[in-house]
């Protein structure tokens, strides 16, 4: 985290030298940056910083994704002519145990397609799950576990 | 150039309006408040959020863009939590599943 803050500064400092704090300049800066940390990895330890980061930015890229599918469908499944739900409530055991990245499992699985996060038990072992098609809960968890759940588990550990 | 960002943002406002506009159906004839939410949750943070893209695109100042995109972030981190606290107070409360639900693990066995 610490060298991600290296990277602002070095990103501010670079819009104070060129005399324009625009966004455009700032993002120049900010990528500039990354070229400067990345030829000193070796030296500052770097290296997991920038796997880190290409990890976090697939999580980003699959939870946009996500989220355009699962409007979509809920879209199709609204304006078709004869709605075949078959709603449920089904139990998610939680691998991942800090709070931040329990919160964050659960804001995704509320976000895609079918799934939406109601409760986690009192021993944060559980996750309950409501799904608008819950006739394979089973294929349901496993979406969840390979899915997002592995993926925060890459991008936070 | 300038025909090309009113198109694109011509069309981010018709398809975010398109959007809402499915979500609102999908309140009405969705059966109980469980699959209701997700209607909500999902097609209208979908359709507020390409609205408000639409708006970064044709503005031409930095003020406005970064406010439209920072208001994007805002609705993606604001309306998972809602739409989950209403689903865990509603489940308090005691609202059941619509008739047509398959499973409820949630339920206390007694």
């Amino acid at each position: 985290m610490s060298l991600f803050l290296v990277n602002l500064l070095l990103a501010l400092s670079w819009s104070a030298v060129t005399g324009s704090f625009s966004f455009l300049n700032f993002a120049f800066g900010f990528l500039l940056a990354i070229f400067a940390l990345s030829l000193i990895r070796e030296q500052v330890g770097s290296v997991g910083y920038f796997s880190r980061a290409r990890r976090v930015l697939s999580l980003l890229v699959l939870f946009v994704y996500e989220l355009v599918l699962s409007a979509w469908r809920v879209a199709v499944m609204v304006l078709s002519p004869n709605m075949n739900l078959k709603p449920g409530i089904f139990a998610y055991p939680l691998r991942v145990d800090r709070d931040f990245e329990i919160t964050m499992l659960a804001n995704l699985i509320t976000l895609t397609p079918g799934t939406l996060s109601v409760d986690v038990s009192d021993d944060r072992r559980i996750l309950y799950v409501h799904a608008i098609d819950a006739s394979d809960p089973e294929a349901a968890r496993r979406d969840i576990a390979e899915g997002f759940e592995r993926k925060i588990m890459e991008a936070f550990r | 150039m300038n025909d090309v960002v009113t198109l694109i943002s011509a069309a981010l406002l018709v398809i975010g309006s398109v959007f809402a506009l499915v979500a609102s159906i999908g309140l009405l004839r969705l059966p109980d408040l469980y699959t209701r939410m997700h209607a909500a949750s999902k097609a209208g943070t979908m359709g507020a959020c390409l609205m408000l893209i639409a708006l970064a695109v044709q503005a031409n100042d930095v003020g406005t863009m970064s406010r439209a995109l920072a208001g994007v972030v805002f609705f993606l981190l604001t309306a998972p939590v809602s739409s989950h606290l209403l689903a865990k107070a509603a489940y308090a409360v005691g609202y059941r599943l619509a008739s047509i639900s398959v499973m409820d693990e949630m339920k206390p066995e007694d």
